[in-house]
């Protein structure tokens, strides 16, 4: 049988419109319907009765997700404002029967899938896809935004106009002209969809009668199912249709997530205002304006009445400037940075972000079926044989193990996401990177933080993934967003890195302390060497990596000058720590070059280590640089053979001269002999040992005192061995060092020169050894023995 | 009406500059046949302000010789229904305009912030041209400007002869478009001295300005405002009180949207001070000007064109003036000095200048740009070389 359709009272909407919402509460009051058919998941028809329920407050959404594989999911956010919520309500209310009549979400779900994997059609994600019929109803009227001309035209209509139906009627007559000239649009989907709510509602039709049926839809399909199609036609379109195994329940839902920024197809800008629109019994602009000046007042900025005066009627005379009906949000906010922000928009932003989105959660009954995250965890939790217990325990975790490491990671994850099942203790024993201790204890309420993170995501590693990425935005230092890194890497979260790292370039992009930045870059190097060991892509991390080094190193030499001696100290470890870590980054940097194009690779590697000298050579050889700092890094660069023997005695000899403060100089030492390995250089090369020396015997009585402690910390610290030997070494010296020639006075038992011909017996044994041959070997060889 | 014209001070140096860069925002002027130098922007514009008062049914506020929309479009420009083409005298947000006409027709004070060069000047002036016909009425705030420059001062030959009366008192241009209920402008109010810049509360809040010396006061006609223009970087030298802020709405010009925009505005004004200054010609310079306005841009906004990497924001403007002022310079260098051919090094030594204002912090923040963004850059190595020169010495 075909239907007219003349008696349903089609009400056509669009998602999360307020004026749109309250024209289908006065339709629906004039009307009177015996049942409401509101576009959603059929199967979530039983959870209708608890949009009733004291505990249930909006914005929720319907969450439908395939039960295999709680990844695969869409919603049906609701806001107290969404159309489909006032119906819903307006039908418990009033006791009369309501449906969702879309496509079933096991067809929607299933097919989802199929269209990913399959070639042709483009991923079936929002309503973008399709040609915008407001834009193109908005572009005839002549506005330049669609939806501001459809807030013009139906949503800043106040309560108790004229006729209930009348704007309905509008709609679908300029929805009709649309679908005339474009058709589908373009999308086969929205057939399949159109088909099944037709079918739909002449069941109810057939059941209650034509004239009391109301459906409450998308605006763009209500010629079609106004049109008259065949049974057989529709049942034909919905053939074969693949279907999977669906769960449906309610989450709750934020304001943010409303908001389009959030990635919701057909989410809208402003939540927040539209709330605020749709709660305010009257005077909108005044009530907002009002309550935005109560926002900025409390954020310290002084906003008066007079402000607020001036304000609404600024916002009245733009909109009436700009031919508007009253003042929409463009105009009050134009009129609240004219006026209470100082044209600035900086407060505006703050505006924005807690009034316009408003940070509003929603609020879902317990008696609600359990969110799909809850199930992933179970899932998880079998699979890894890892029992939620309230008894504490302590288990170890081996990460080499696979099941181990994703035990591990299940963890992190679940500690990301503020459910503190587990807590990291520090390894009894072994340190080594592939163990890890946790303590678990499962508690009930924890069971309530899974419910709340059901927010992020519908599997553990998808809603760690939102999390990581949200917080990464919202933190506050750079170390905060470094720890992050970090974790994302321990929690096995590839997919948040990008995020995370893009916040961590920007924030040490603005950092200005070197202590900070310095500090931040051995943990990012870290990471990139334990994501190495994971086999991750650190491809991003790298390249944060290597920019945060080349800020260290532009801000270094300026950031050493007039420390006091703990701050000298303290910028003394971050050069040993972005020393240690430029090694290993120089490294990573070489062999990444080397799996992809070998002469770039190399040369940022090269390059980066070249800087790196360049820098320390700049500190090494400036006066207003603290001795400690100076010391260290000749030191490092002799370590690294950037800086000949000869190089680091001319050096020291400035540093050391009568003309240095004894403190400093002793500062001077302690930088470059202090630390493993120093006692070994200072036997080993006399000429260094020598000036110490010189120096030591050169300082005055009274100044000896003071520098003592700082002499005795730097060569106490040496093994007892090395100290016997430089004690030998300076019994013996001074006699010596005044004949000694370049080479050295030598130990007891060797000649004052090298013989030659002995030492150059070896050299083919220890070429042997070393698996080296060549020229250039050999003369580096015999440069050892000097 | 004559103008006595004793309060319009010759503009500061720095006020000349922000002017001419105001011009090169906006539409090219017609070429002027008439004598004087620069014509006032109701003279210069009289055919068109005709042709909108002409058309225009819509309402307009007291004294107003436009609708508010009539003074919208005369700024933006448009075409009226009869066909007349409206230039647009300012390039950017509608809604700035749009703003800044609401404000002046709900009888609020305006205050046009912004950084030099950005068209401050010449917005008020049309504004004020558009609403009363008359831009003349200007106060130039400058560091010894005396509260006579707002209220009145005397004529003492007359004073002296006659004794005090309204004939010995000489009105300033506040006090004149009080009285007859038309614009007033006030540029750079905040060079004004505080307890100057103060003399404004009365007459903005009570909309009168009382002569204690006479026993009288001159209340303000409807139709009357007040338009300031304030350069936001000088915040801080003399600070609007937050009575007199209260007073006004504050729209701020923004520096130009899109790098396009600031190298057409940058190479056209480029060009036409090259000829006033006889510069040999010199091709092609786009490339060098779209780097010197991408480096500008980049570092006024603190992230870099593709949004990928943040650096810090130096101390200095970096208004689409001072890259101006660079590249002329560069082709002054390239004209005299060079082959012809502007090259990265002729801007080298101008952009360091105008970057390192300060030279500790400013000389870190250039050189992170420097090495993390100019270094990376594809086809910018010589350009980078010749930044290593100019800032390692």
């Amino acid at each position: 049988m075909t239907g007219s359709g003349t008696g349903v009272l089609l009400l056509g909407v669009r998602h999360h419109g307020p004026g749109s919402a309250r024209a289908v509460r006065a339709a629906l009051d004039a009307a009177r319907p015996k049942v409401v058919l509101i576009e959603g998941p059929p199967e979530a028809d039983p959870l209708i009765p608890l949009a009733a329920d004291q505990g249930m407050r909006p914005p929720v959404a319907l969450l439908a997700h395939a039960v295999d594989e709680p990844g695969r999911s869409a919603f049906w956010p609701m806001a107290e404002f969404s159309p489909e919520w006032i119906a819903l309500r307006w039908a418990l209310d009033q006791g009369v029967p309501a449906r969702f009549i879309d496509l079933p979400a096991a067809h929607a779900l299933a097919w989802k899938e199929e269209t990913d994997d399959g070639d042709g059609e483009t991923a079936p994600s929002g309503p973008d896809v399709r040609i915008d019929p407001l834009a193109v109803l908005a572009d005839t009227a002549g506005y330049d935004d669609a939806e501001r001309w459809w807030e013009d035209v139906v949503e800043h209509r106040g309560p108790g106009d004229e006729d209930a139906f009348a704007p309905f009627v509008v709609v679908e007559e300029a929805m009709t002209a649309l679908r005339d000239a474009y058709g589908g649009g373009g999308h086969r989907r929205d057939l399949v969809r159109e088909a099944h709510m037709r079918l739909r509602i002449r069941d109810a039709r057939r059941e209650v009668g034509d004239d009391a049926v109301a459906v409450v839809c998308g605006a763009w399909h209500v010629p079609a199912l106004r049109r008259t199609a065949t049974v057989a036609a529709d049942r034909a379109l919905l053939k074969g249709l693949p279907k999977a195994r669906t769960d449906v329940t309610w989450v709750p839902w934020t304001y943010r997530r409303l908001a389009r920024e959030g990635g919701y197809g057909a989410g809208v800008d402003s939540p927040g205002w539209y709330g605020h629109l749709f709660a305010s019994p009257d005077r909108p602009v005044e009530r907002w304006l009002t309550k935005v000046a109560g926002l900025l007042r409390a954020e310290d900025r002084p906003v008066s009445s007079a402000h607020v005066i001036e304000a609404v009627r600024l916002a009245e005379t733009l909109a009436a400037l700009r031919g508007r009906p009253v003042p929409g949000l463009t105009e009050t906010t134009d009129a609240v940075r004219a006026v209470m922000c100082d044209g600035s928009d900086v407060p505006l932003d703050l505006v924005r972000d807690r009034l316009v989105v408003g940070d509003t959660l929603g609020q879902v009954p317990p008696t609600a079926p359990a969110v799909p995250l809850q199930r992933d965890l179970d899932r998880s939790q079998r699979r890894l044989r890892l029992r939620p217990e309230a008894q504490r325990r302590e288990v170890e975790l081996d990460l080499r193990g696979e099941t181990d490491a994703e035990r591990s990671k299940l963890l992190h994850r679940l500690r990301l996401l503020g459910v503190d099942w587990g807590l990291p203790r520090t390894s009894r024993g072994s340190t080594g990177t592939f163990r890890e201790t946790w303590r678990l204890r499962w508690e009930p309420e924890l069971a309530v933080r899974v419910a709340e993170a059901g927010v992020w995501g519908t599997t553990v590693l998808a809603a760690a993934t939102a999390k990581a990425e949200a917080d990464a935005a919202a933190a506050g230092t750079l170390a905060e967003v470094t720890a992050l890194a970090e974790q994302c890497l321990r929690a096995g979260l590839p997919d948040a890195l990008p995020t995370v790292m893009r916040c961590l370039s920007h924030r040490a992009a603005l950092d200005t302390d070197v202590g900070r930045l310095a500090q931040a870059l051995p943990a990012l190097v870290r990471a990139l060497r334990y994501g190495d060991v994971r086999g991750t892509d650190t491809r991003a991390l790298a390249e944060v990596a290597v920019g945060l080094a080349r800020r260290v190193f532009v801000g270094l030499p300026p950031a050493c000058a007039a420390l006091d001696t703990d701050a000298a100290d303290e910028m003394r470890r971050h050069i040993d720590a972005v020393h240690g870590a430029m090694g290993l980054l120089a490294d990573s940097a070489d062999s990444a070059d080397s799996a992809d194009r070998s002469d770039s690779a190399e040369r940022a590697g090269g390059d980066l280590r070249v800087s790196w000298y360049g820098v320390l050579r700049v500190v090494s050889s400036r006066d207003r640089v603290p001795g400690v700092i100076r010391g260290r890094a000749v030191r490092l660069l002799l370590d690294a053979g950037e800086l000949g023997q000869d190089e680091a005695a001319r050096l020291m000899g400035p540093a050391l001269s009568p003309g240095t403060p004894p403190g400093d100089a002793a500062a001077w030492i302690e930088g470059f002999v202090g630390g493993g390995g120093g006692g070994m250089l200072l036997v080993h090369d006399e000429r260094l040992l020598a000036l110490v020396d010189g120096w030591l015997t050169g300082v005055s009585a009274e100044a000896f005192t003071d520098v003592l402690p700082l002499l005795r910390r730097t060569f106490g610290a040496y093994e007892p061995g090395v100290r016997r030997t430089l004690g030998e070494l300076v019994r013996r010296g001074p006699g010596q060092r005044a004949g000694a020639g370049p080479g050295g006075p030598g130990l007891p038992g060797f000649a004052p020169d090298l013989d030659e011909e002995r030492a150059g017996a070896v050299v083919p044994v220890v070429r042997l050894l070393l698996g080296r041959t060549g020229h250039e070997e050999e003369s580096r060889l015999t440069g050892v023995g000097t | 009406m004559t103008v006595s014209g004793q309060t319009t001070a010759v503009p500061t140096p720095a006020a000349h500059a922000g002017e001419q860069a105001g011009q090169a925002w906006a539409a090219p002027v017609a070429e002027q046949t008439a004598q004087v130098l620069r014509p006032h922007a109701e003279d210069a514009f009289a055919d068109e302000l005709a042709a909108l008062a002409a058309q225009d049914d819509r309402p307009r506020p007291p004294r107003w010789k436009l609708s508010p929309w009539a003074v919208a479009t005369y700024l933006l420009g448009g075409t009226l229904p009869d066909g007349t083409v409206i230039t647009p005298k300012y390039v950017g947000p509608r809604r700035i305009v749009e703003v800044a006409v609401t404000t002046l027709a709900t009888d609020r004070a305006l205050l046009l912030l912004g950084v030099p060069g950005t068209a401050k000047t010449w917005v008020s002036e049309h504004l004020a041209a558009a609403v009363s016909g008359d831009s003349t009425l200007l106060v130039q705030g400058t560091a010894g400007t005396p509260e006579e420059a707002i209220r009145y001062g005397w004529n003492y030959a007359r004073l002296l002869a006659h004794g005090p009366s309204r004939d010995a008192l000489v009105p300033s241009p506040v006090m004149r478009a009080m009285a007859e209920g038309a614009t007033a402008r006030i540029e750079e109010l905040t060079r004004i001295p505080a307890d100057v810049q103060d003399t404004l509360i009365t007459i903005l809040s009570e909309k009168t300005l009382p002569i204690p010396e006479l026993g009288q006061e001159v209340q303000a006609v409807r139709g009357f405002n007040v338009i300031a223009t304030a350069n936001d970087r000088d915040r801080g030298v003399n600070d609007l009180s937050s009575a007199l802020r209260r007073r006004f709405n504050t729209v701020v010009l923004p520096l130009p949207e899109s790098v396009e925009a600031e190298v057409d505005i940058v190479s056209r004004r480029v060009e036409q001070i090259g000829r006033s200054l006889d510069l040999p010609p010199v091709p092609d310079g786009v490339d060098e000007i779209r780097r010197v306005v991408t480096v500008f841009r980049e570092l006024r906004d603190g992230i870099t064109a593709d949004g990928r990497t943040r650096v810090k924001s130096p101390s200095g403007t970096l208004s689409t003036a001072e890259a101006i002022s660079v590249v002329t310079n560069g082709l002054a260098l390239a004209a005299h000095f060079g082959d012809g051919v502007l090259r990265p090094g002729d801007v080298a030594g101008g952009i360091l200048g105008a970057v390192v204002r300060d030279p500790a912090a400013d000389r870190v923040v250039w050189q992170e740009y420097l090495e993390a963004v100019v270094r990376e850059r594809d086809g910018w190595t010589d350009f980078y070389r010749a930044c290593r020169e100019v800032t390692a010495a």
